[in-house]
């Protein structure tokens, strides 16, 4: 039986019908939120991850339900084209982005640790990344990415 | 001679990559972005056992479940024979399979395909479906399998469509068999014989897109397929053979992908989504679960590699003999063509003048090989840096000073070029650019390699050993003759222009990379040109993202194209302003006539050739026929510690000195060069495919089969050499394959070093190296 989940997405509250055992990722990319990807389904890959109540999380892993009243932010509700959030530029200026199905995730995860940790060493940015998987590079770019961000972010650049 | 090395105005920059900010943003870019309105949904039913006869389908049952549309099995499916590797017409693949089997060759094959209103609806239909099978006996041992009793594909009709070998009775998929100058005399004449045999295990690509596709009949009645595809235009050819429709009812459109490495250089997913499509004239989606990927789709044909070579006490290699078995599991995608290149990839990188070169491919019950990243290189790679850092060590010279001696140079040749092709002979050709010298020296300094006895020394303990390792790897750029790709321009009324290219950017780059060359061409700026990619209705014919050929093939198509234009614009610019088309020349978007001091902007001849002078479209396609393989060349060293009391091997410094010609935009190459590498150490260190006695394999999910993340990984350093390679384009060559094949066989070597200890059955998972330590110990 379907009910409504009460939600606030990207700062706008949202009411959306689901059902009881429908994942939190199916529902965001139902909605529109295809910055949210499914790599895995298992909650290894990383790629669907967003920020949940502040804390990056897998949605793939989530019921939908679980979320009632929570706040998600998803990559499309950190920065525009003309206002790039300072680590979605820094990956791009790194030239990180390949294949860019992690990106997101990535990008998420990065938030989660500088809006906590402004100067975070490079083994914190290591760590803060070890849950989303990239084939296409070695890490070292985005890693590089995200010190140059965090500089930025602390308005040193 | 060697040529100066290019300096450019636009190519050699690290330009950002045109979709970069755009997949930052999360936009909706990749195939399954788009949404459909009742979209139909497909699961799979597949077979639980290696070899078996399907006696049995009953599926009244799930056709009966509401919500059910649709099934397909290889009774109501199409029976056209194919192969699914997606390369160019004639394939050098056999023709084996078919949509659905009436025999399943391995855990994994097809056996029923379901279309449902809903992905549940599907899999509670998939538990309705009844199989009855007659059980065979398998074949796991590819050393087992040539000419064995169990035949695994015994229906009469396989075959390849070009004159090779072919004997599916003797579960043979491919025999090559290349010889040149006296192998005798070369092992007569060398004072040291050194010879190994190496097996590479199963692994797979793993992009994070896993494969999917999507097909609609649009409003002319035609197939379109949104897929996520290394090749588009074979994905076309391929589909109109499979469904038997004409191939102008087909478009195959490839958005942005996830990731291919090769797995999507194959037609799985879209003869399926296209054959439910067709019927119920609805969309349909059908997307791999990350399981699917592991178990359904491609894999590195797992090899044993026997390599044997002589040597001088002077360190001149007199003889070189390799014999492969590749294993190409059930069905023979790339069968022939990987088992080519192990030989052709790795043969021309020394000396010699004495070589043999016989492979075998053969059929066994496992999950199918195919195209990947390295492409048989990778396997050989393995066997011969082995073998010639244990030739240096057996003659008392330095491996690196080794390799310097008798790595091939610029204006040198070697005799397999023309002896191995691919499915025909090779092609002849002489090096004009390499790099490796200079790659090896800088390679070694980074490293600190002349310094290396005295590193180990000091960083050893009882139970930790330090050791250094050295390889040369080489690859080719596009396969000769064979390949051909084109592009095609317009130029707007703001002088700006559209470049359209079948090339296919999986996440390379090469949207951007094409645009830089034919920027480079008109001394326009990258973001001057507009690029649209792999699309079979507007873009032109591209034989795909494969063989390391889209900077090297696509990119001289673009400068082909940049010269037709810059003829237009001259010609145009002559008649309007009444000058001689010989004394003009560009500057700063503009062709100016220097005599006169008249000029005209890019932006005006855009304008005034659509609406006032002269009017007329100026725009041009251009193509190019690869002629040659120019080889990009890498050095790789490693220095690890092993624990001889648990096996660990930590990779403390890797180090990649590449030759890829010109570099054109440095930040991709490096990208290219750590990507290829990363996933040759996963797969030398932790990937592996673990089967039960069924065949069955046991791990597919990230969480049991292996790839490393952000805090795994050593430090790496990159190192661009450039050289000038003058058949390509603005002097470049490729760079997405060679690094993926130095992993595997460096840290064998610097295993050895550290504990005198040869492995040559990766991955080196802790286990396995203590057990070969154990070993060495008795």
């Amino acid at each position: 039986m379907s009910q409504i989940l009460h939600v606030t997405i990207n700062g706008t509250s949202k009411e959306i019908a689901i059902e009881p055992d429908e994942i939190l990722l199916d529902i965001l990319r139902r909605e529109g939120y295809k910055g949210v990807k499914r790599g895995c389904k298992e909650g290894t890959c990383g790629t669907c991850t967003i920020l949940l109540n502040d804390k990056a999380v897998k949605s793939c892993i989530l019921l939908a339900a679980q979320t009632e009243n929570c706040s998600i932010i998803t990559i499309e509700g950190i920065g525009t084209r003309d206002n790039p959030h300072p680590i979605q530029q820094a990956f791009v200026d790194e030239g990180v982005v390949q294949c860019g199905f992690c990106i997101p995730g990535m990008i998420l995860s990065a938030k989660n640790l500088l809006d906590n940790n402004p100067s975070p060493t490079k083994d914190e940015v290591k760590m803060a990344l070890d849950g989303n998987l990239c084939r296409c590079t070695g890490y070292s770019g985005q890693i590089k990415a995200v010190l140059a961000a965090a500089a930025v972010m602390r308005g040193e650049k | 001679m060697t040529e100066p090395i290019y300096k450019g105005r636009v190519v050699t920059k690290s330009v950002p990559k045109k979709d970069a900010l755009s997949l930052a943003m999360g936009k909706p870019m990749y195939t399954d972005d788009k949404d459909f309105r009742n979209l139909v949904h497909v699961k799979m039913l597949y077979s639980p056992h290696a070899h078996a006869m399907i006696e049995e389908i009953d599926t009244h049952e799930a056709e009966k479940l509401p919500g059910v549309l649709g099934v397909l099995t290889y009774k109501s499916s199409s029976q056209v024979l194919h192969t699914s590797a997606g390369q160019g017409f004639p394939e050098p693949s056999p023709y084996d399979t078919r949509l659905f089997n009436k025999k399943v060759k391995y855990v994994g094959d097809r056996v029923v395909a379901v279309a449902a209103e809903t992905v549940k609806i599907a899999e509670a239909a998939l538990k309705l479906i009844k199989v009855k099978y007659e059980i065979l006996e398998p074949i796991f041992d590819h050393d087992q399998a040539l000419g064995n009793d169990i035949v695994i594909h015994d229906e009469e009709d396989s075959k390849y469509i070009i004159p090779v070998f072919y004997d599916p009775k003797k579960n043979h998929a491919s025999h090559i068999d290349a010889e040149v100058g006296d192998l005798d005399k070369g092992f007569v004449e060398a004072d040291f014989i050194i010879e190994k045999t190496v097996r590479n295990h199963y692994g797979q690509h793993c992009p994070l897109e896993p494969h999917i596709s999507i097909a609609y009949i649009d409003n002319y009645d035609r197939l379109v397929v949104r897929t996520a595809t290394q090749v588009p235009f074979h994905a076309r050819r391929i589909l109109a053979q499979i469904l038997e429709i004409p191939l102008a009812q087909i478009r195959v459109i490839k958005p942005r992908i996830g990731g291919g490495f090769g797995t999507k250089q194959e037609i799985i997913t879209e003869p399926i989504v296209a054959s439910f499509a067709w019927k119920l004239k609805r969309p349909v989606k059908y997307e791999f679960t990350r399981k699917e990927e592991f178990i359904s789709a491609r894999t590195r044909h797992p090899m044993t590699t026997w390599f044997k070579a002589g040597v001088k006490k002077d360190g001149t290699i007199t003889a070189m003999d390799m014999k492969v078995t590749s294993n190409t599991g059930a069905y023979g995608s790339h069968a022939l063509t990987v088992l080519s290149n192990t030989g052709s990839k790795t043969l021309p990188l020394y000396h010699c003048e004495n070589l043999r070169f016989v492979g075998d491919t053969v059929y066994t019950n496992l999950p199918v090989g195919g195209a990947y990243r390295g492409y048989g290189g990778t396997q050989a790679a393995l066997a011969m840096e082995i073998v010639m850092d244990d030739l240096a060590r057996k003659i008392g010279m330095d491996p690196a000073e080794f390799r310097l001696m008798n790595h091939i140079k610029p204006g040198e040749t070697s005799p397999i070029f023309k002896a191995l092709g691919e499915g025909t002979e090779g092609v002849e050709q002489t090096m004009d650019s390499v790099g490796l010298t200079e790659c090896i020296n800088q390679g070694a300094e980074a490293i600190n390699w002349w310094n290396r006895e005295e590193i180990k020394k000091e960083n050893s303990t009882d139970t930790v050993k330090r050791g250094f390792g050295l390889v040369c790897v080489m690859q080719g750029s596009s396969i000769p003759y064979i390949d051909m790709a084109a592009g095609y321009c317009k130029m707007n009324e703001d002088g700006t222009f559209n470049l359209l290219v079948g090339a296919t950017d999986i996440g390379t780059g090469s949207d951007t990379i094409l645009a830089q060359i034919f920027a480079e061409g008109l001394s326009i700026d990258a973001s001057d040109v507009i690029v649209l990619s792999s699309d079979t209705d507007t873009t032109p014919f591209d034989k795909g993202a494969y063989a390391s050929s889209t900077t090297y093939l696509t990119g001289q198509a673009c400068v082909n194209l940049a010269m037709k234009i810059k003829e237009q614009l001259f010609e145009y610019t002559a008649t309007v302003l009444n000058v001689p088309k010989d004394e003009l020349k560009i500057e700063a978007k503009a062709v100016i006539h220097q005599k006169s001091g008249k000029q005209m902007t890019f932006a005006e001849i855009g304008t005034k050739s659509f609406y006032s002078d002269h009017q007329t479209q100026i725009g041009a396609v251009a193509s190019e026929l690869s002629k040659k393989s120019p080889p990009p060349f890498t050095a790789h060293y490693a220095e690890v510690d092993v624990d001889i009391e648990t096996g660990r091997v930590t990779i403390l410094k890797y180090v990649a000195a590449v030759d890829c010609g010109t570099p054109i935009n440095p930040k991709l190459v490096v990208g290219q060069v750590e990507g290829a590498l990363v996933n040759g150490l996963c797969y030398a260190l932790s990937e592996q495919y673990i089967f039960n006695d069924k065949g069955k394999m046991m791990n597919p999910s990230f969480g049991n089969y292996k790839i490393m993340t952000s805090i795994d990984l050593p430090e790496i350093e990159t190192i661009i050499v450039p050289t000038f390679e003058p058949s390509g384009p603005w002097g470049a060559k490729s760079i997405a394959e060679v690094n993926i094949s130095g992993p595997m066989p460096v840290l064998s070597n610097a295993i050895f070093d550290a504990t005198g200890v040869r492995m040559t059955e990766p991955p080196y998972t802790p286990d396995r190296v203590l057990k070969a330590i154990q070993n060495h110990k008795k």
